[in-house]
């Protein structure tokens, strides 16, 4: 279940697969998504409530066809310009959304996790979400309330990062613990990039521990959270969340960055 | 008296409509300065929650993302979104919340999704986030948006964020006056000017026949203690035009 990044990336994830990288905001696994792009998969379904910049990247270097999210937005910055390049120009590819709230996403991973169907909440009346993706109006058996339905989410792959994990594979993350959990369970498989390898898991406060047979994978990423932050250990990279709003507004820029992290050239990204 | 500009009395103005004891459900840019400052100065007792998941924080520095490090650790209590969603918000716990739009109508609905068509988009906007299940939650919306006829629109390109309507109340704070919902129509109706600005003015920047309140009144200018905490927090929201 111990493998490098590069292996992982390789074994665990295909081209067309349906894949979330979650994180939010805290934790966003960028390490494992720039392997992605370096290896050069295509067609993902990518799935994620805050496509950040992990799935700007992305998907401004092809490796995406479809985009499951709830709000793309660079936080505190603005825009994300390659996510809105795909979207109103087509550009490296056309991406086609599926777009909800974040409460309609988290309540799918919730459903998904849960191994049900569907997940029942209030929302999506009367806006216009519901004309774009698959919401119906459920009454509810016992007291006849209105409420929306919003069908599960099962990724092929979940990919999340964590402070630690032990010699069995038990995972441990804690801070602000997102919907990582729920994410790892919905999903068929499961990768996890840790910072560190350690004998046993000590309990943290507010820590969530994943039992190491609910996880397929771990590779050991020291700092593979980066430019967002590892509670504990490494902390976000304000700058280059503001950095990125100039990398990233020009086609040619972006191409640069990525030659120069040595993630892919100009015709990988056009392919 | 000290000089200040309009960005600065908006978000005064907003910080003004939060009261103390109550819960806010606050997001980054503008409505962090907001809420922030309203603690600092006339609310001791408000509690900020911020969508990631972190209750009752209480942050020196103004965070840029929602899930910054310093949240988690000054926080009361933080929690998974399941929780923050499901446990906190949809059951109305959370009394107020901030929100921003790029169009806004008569109704105080909101879009925060496309400019232009839905699927080949002028501008493609981030979407709705957590804003439609606070609009619908928090018993009290607080919207900041520049005012114009660009923003204040007639018929919105999409409806992301429904205005609660019955039984919930809505101020919106803009660079030029103060709209509230109203028990007398479904309508937003002018309640405030800022100081040096006309009813004509809002009027003209207003794209529909905007509703008049029976009196308008003139938003105070902020205090020196006001300008004095907003100033300190440094980073300000950047200009409205």
């Amino acid at each position: 279940m111990f493998l490098p990044l590069d292996q992982a990336i390789g074994d665990l994830l295909n081209d067309g697969d349906s894949v979330a990288f979650e994180g939010f905001t805290h934790l966003i696994p960028f390490a494992a998504g720039q392997e992605t792009i370096r290896q050069g998969k295509r067609n993902l379904e990518l799935i994620r409530m805050t496509p950040d910049l992990i799935y700007d990247q992305l998907i401004g270097a092809g490796c995406a066809r479809r985009l499951v999210f709830s709000y793309g937005g660079n936080p505190g910055v603005g825009s994300l310009h390659r996510f809105r390049d795909a979207i109103e120009h087509d550009w490296p590819a056309p991406l086609e959304l599926e777009e909800h709230s974040h409460a309609g996403m988290v309540n799918r991973y919730v459903a998904g996790a849960a191994g049900l169907p569907f997940a029942v909440l209030r929302g999506y009346a009367g806006t216009d979400l519901p004309q774009h993706v698959e919401v119906a109006e459920i009454e509810c058996p016992f007291t006849g309330e209105r409420l929306s339905a919003v069908p599960a989410i099962r990724p092929d792959l979940t990919v999340i990062h964590a402070q630690q994990a032990d010699r069995r594979g038990n995972v441990q993350l804690w801070g602000i613990p997102g919907v990582q959990k729920e994410a790892v369970l919905a999903a068929d498989r499961s990768l996890v990039t840790v910072e560190e390898l350690v004998d046993e898991i000590e309990l943290k406060p507010g820590g969530v521990v994943i039992p190491h047979w609910a996880v397929t994978a771990i590779s050991h990423v020291p700092g593979g959270a980066q430019p967002s932050y590892t509670d504990g250990y490494t902390t976000r990279n304000n700058d280059f969340y503001r950095e990125w709003d100039e990398i990233s507004r020009d086609r040619d820029r972006f191409l640069r960055w990525l030659a120069a992290e040595g993630l892919a050239d100009k015709a990988e990204v056009a392919r | 008296m000290s000089a200040f500009d309009p960005a600065e009395l908006m978000t005064v103005a907003a910080a003004r409509e939060l009261r103390d004891g109550q819960s806010v459900l606050v997001g980054v840019g503008r409505p962090s300065h907001a809420a922030i400052l309203a603690k600092r100065t006339h609310s001791p007792g408000l509690i900020l929650v911020y969508e990631s998941g972190t209750i009752d924080t209480d942050p020196e520095n103004i965070p840029l993302s929602i899930g910054d490090p310093e949240l988690a650790a000054t926080s009361v209590s933080t929690v998974s979104l399941p929780d923050i969603f499901n446990y906190w918000l949809q059951p109305g716990r959370i009394d107020a919340g901030f929100l921003g739009a790029a169009q806004i109508d008569r109704h105080g609905n909101l879009n925060t999704t496309v400019i232009g068509g839905y699927d080949h988009p002028k501008v493609r906007l981030p979407g709705a986030g957590g804003a439609p299940e606070i609009a619908r939650s928090c018993s009290e919306i607080v919207v900041t948006l520049p005012h114009s006829k660009r923003t204040f629109v007639e018929g919105l390109d999409f409806t992301t964020s429904l205005c609660r309507g019955e039984g919930g109340s809505m101020a919106v704070v803009t660079d030029l006056a103060v709209l509230r919902t109203s028990d007398r129509h479904d309508e937003l109706e002018l309640t405030e000017t800022f100081p040096g600005v006309s009813v004509e003015d809002v009027l003209e920047a207003t794209s529909w026949e905007l509703k008049v309140a029976p009196e308008v009144s003139t938003v105070a200018e902020p205090s020196d203690r006001e300008l004095e905490v907003l100033r300190s927090l440094g980073s300000k929201p950047k200009a409205v035009r």
